[in-house]
């Protein structure tokens, strides 16, 4: 009848009846999960395009509706970001007018709105603060974090467990409800308005982060490592540097940007305790909102400035980052 | 090299007892075996050699240095670690030279005692890599090496073969013991592996909740266990061990078995036993089953080892400990619920106290 009776059991099997080893399901839920995570990454991206792009409007296309996304883009948000300037009027600006060709590149935008630069604003001052406050505050808190987290993770530290929750609670204190407090003793002792008062307080603050996140890296590293450097004739601070740090790095890089981020964006503390030589970013930046009228590109140029420090430290330690903060997912 | 002395050296861990004091001397050139199961504390003892932990009292000496206080740095001894402990961040190059280095060392010099050790250990294709891309056996090797470079006044070792694969432990086995030859290096190693430390120790110190048994040479703490921990502990399976009663000459063993005991041990037995009951020991090799032996059993279990047989005796049913484990030729097959007779090895049989533990020792 059909081909199939005749094949006998000696017949050699030339067709695999084996199924893929893949499910179909299985490529299909990778497929899912691709698009999902682009969609999310879309979603988060959008603000800061939309951000990018107001950066480089006028005045008019920033509040056009509907938003522009193709525009001719100028150098408006930046140069009121980073200028002040006074408005001309009448004989003073057609006498500007006249004499256009010998200004510069700066001074030419403004002058298209009908102003004059004055010199420059200070907001270069206010970034140069965050970044020297930030990174201050970052790295004595994960020197000072790691030495902490090395001691709690090694030696045998009476009411350990104590300490660790004291250092932890730290953390739970909003910090609106500590800057009036703060405030004043800020004042007594010379320290308000000062670069050193804002790194000692985030470096406080951030401490029990550090403490925190370093001890889990640390506890990771097995002691032998020392052990061994010990016995191999260095000192426990060589055996320190030379071992644990370099096996840390992970933890470290991770610990570090957390810690960044957090100081590089915090407002409360700054907008309190700073007012004009320690004055940081982000305050500066909201109170833009308040002088005049709101000058949307400027603020976003000013955000777009903001964000390119963190951006460089995160990029610089990409490497580290991605085992650092799945760090506790992946066991070795 | 050097000779470690321990006097009365002793760890606490709050309440617990970790290693009571002990007295030992390592001669200069000696491979020592610190053996036990886990928790025994012998390794706690080989890391208060070397600094690691701090003694609770006591006093140890190595060379003409009292170390008990010093820094491990300061003790001239190297460590090799059960899991290696290989920095992974630096070459295996640096990981075998970094000991040096803390010497400040000159460049000629580390480079002359890299190539010796590398020739050594045959590693010198590893050494620009990177610790974590090798084979366990090829870490170990790197770690004895590191130890080696040194040329420190004696070897500390902790279960160095513990994590490799159990074919391979052979060859490293081995290996080891060839370094220790050439280089007649005072050694302490530490194993929870009887036949390992049978293979390798010149002595033998079996330990035991945090008690030192017995120091002897393997084939003392084998023929000549001073207590049943010992007896128990060594041999795979370990010592025969029968309970019975004693009494003018002849010891009653379980199945109505009667055992003539040699005349030499008759008078230790009546001077040293503290009652009536003891304990016969021997060694599987000691019996020999034959037709007209003085002991019977019956057949429990019998089963091929490759090389011999190994018969399973049970003296009385109804006592599970009334076992012998036997070793016979292969070629006796015997049946389950055979009915087996053998005799002992008079050499051979040793005898405890049970209430004591302590074995019966032989006067003179």
């Amino acid at each position: 009848m059909s081909s199939f009776e005749e094949t006998g059991p000696s017949t050699p099997v030339t067709e695999s009846i084996r199924v893929d080893k893949v499910k179909p399901q299985a490529r299909l839920g990778k497929r899912v999960r691709a698009i999902l995570v682009i969609i999310v990454a879309i979603v988060l991206l959008v603000p800061v395009a939309v951000m990018l792009m107001t950066a480089f409007k006028s005045r008019s296309d920033v509040v056009a509706i509907p938003p522009k996304v193709i525009f001719e883009p100028t150098l408006e948000g930046l140069v009121f970001l980073l200028t002040e300037r006074s408005q001309l009027s009448g004989e003073a600006l057609e006498e500007a007018k006249a004499n256009a060709d010998d200004l510069g590149l700066f001074e030419r935008v403004a002058l298209d709105n009908g102003q004059r630069i004055n010199g420059p604003s200070d907001f270069l001052r206010r970034l140069r603060n965050s970044i020297i406050i930030a990174f201050g505050a970052t790295f004595a808190s994960v020197t000072l974090g790691l030495f902490a987290a090395y001691g709690f993770s090694r030696f045998e530290v009476p009411g350990a467990n104590d300490l660790l929750f004291f250092i932890l609670s730290g953390r739970m204190l909003p910090a609106v409800v500590v800057t009036i407090p703060i405030f004043l003793m800020y004042r007594q002792l010379g320290l308000y308005d000062t670069h050193l008062g804002m790194i000692l307080v985030y470096t406080v603050f951030n401490l029990s982060l550090t403490v925190w996140l370093l001890k889990g890296f640390i506890d990771e590293i097995p002691k032998e490592y020392e052990e061994a450097a010990l016995v191999d004739g260095y000192t426990r601070f060589q055996a320190f540097y030379k071992i644990v740090v370099p096996q840390a790095a992970t933890g470290i890089a991770a610990t570090t940007v957390f810690s960044l981020i957090f100081v590089w964006n915090e407002y409360a503390f700054a907008l309190m305790l700073t007012s004009e030589d320690a004055r940081t970013a982000p305050p500066a930046i909201a109170t833009m909102l308040g002088r005049g009228g709101i000058e949307w590109s400027a603020i976003a140029a000013g955000t777009l400035a903001f964000l390119i420090p963190v951006l460089i430290v995160i990029f610089a330690m990409r490497r580290h980052l991605l085992r650092g903060v799945t760090f506790g997912a992946i066991r070795q | 090299m050097a000779q470690i002395s321990l006097r009365q050296v002793e760890k606490r861990f709050g309440e617990f007892q970790a290693v009571q004091p002990v007295d030992l001397t390592i001669n200069d050139g000696e491979f020592v075996v610190l053996l036990g199961p886990s928790g025994c504390g012998k390794t706690t003892t080989l890391r208060m050699i070397s600094g690691l932990e701090a003694v609770t009292s006591g006093r140890i000496v190595i060379g003409d240095k009292d170390v008990t206080w010093m820094h491990p740095s300061d003790r001239d001894i190297a460590f090799v670690f059960q899991l290696y402990a290989l920095y992974p961040h630096i070459s295996v190059r640096k990981n075998i030279t970094f000991p040096l280095e803390a010497q400040k060392v000159d460049k000629a010099t580390i480079k002359k005692r890299l190539s010796m050790v590398t020739d050594l250990l045959r590693i010198q294709h590893l050494l620009r890599q990177r610790p974590g891309n090798l084979s366990g056996g090829d870490k170990q090797r790197v770690a004895l090496a590191r130890a080696l470079v040194r040329q420190p006044a004696a070897f500390l070792m902790d279960e160095p073969l513990g994590a490799l694969d159990a074919d391979f432990r052979e060859t490293m086995r081995a290996e080891i013991k060839r370094l220790h030859i050439q280089q007649g290096a005072t050694t302490v190693y530490v194993t929870h592996d009887q036949i390992e430390a049978m293979a390798m120790g010149d002595r033998i110190v079996v330990m035991s909740a945090a008690v030192v048994q017995q120091v002897g040479t393997p084939a003392d703490v084998y023929y000549n266990p001073a207590n049943l921990f010992v007896a128990r502990f060594i041999g795979s399976p370990g010592m025969n061990l029968i309970s019975g009663k004693y009494a003018d000459g002849i010891a009653h063993l379980p199945g109505n078995n009667r055992l003539n005991v040699p005349e030499p041990w008759r008078k230790s037995i009546s001077n040293q036993l503290t009652g009536d009951d003891i304990m016969l020991g021997f060694r599987p090799e000691a019996a020999r089953i034959n037709g007209q032996g003085a002991l019977r059993a019956e057949v429990y279990a019998s089963d091929l080892h490759g090389a011999y047989n190994m018969i399973h005796l049970s003296l009385d049913e109804e006592q599970d400990e009334a076992m012998a484990h036997v070793r016979s030729s292969r070629g006796l097959n015997l049946a389950i619920g055979d009915q087996a007779a053998f005799d002992l090895d008079p050499e051979m049989i040793r005898f405890f106290d049970p209430h004591t533990e302590s074995a019966v020792v032989l006067e003179a």
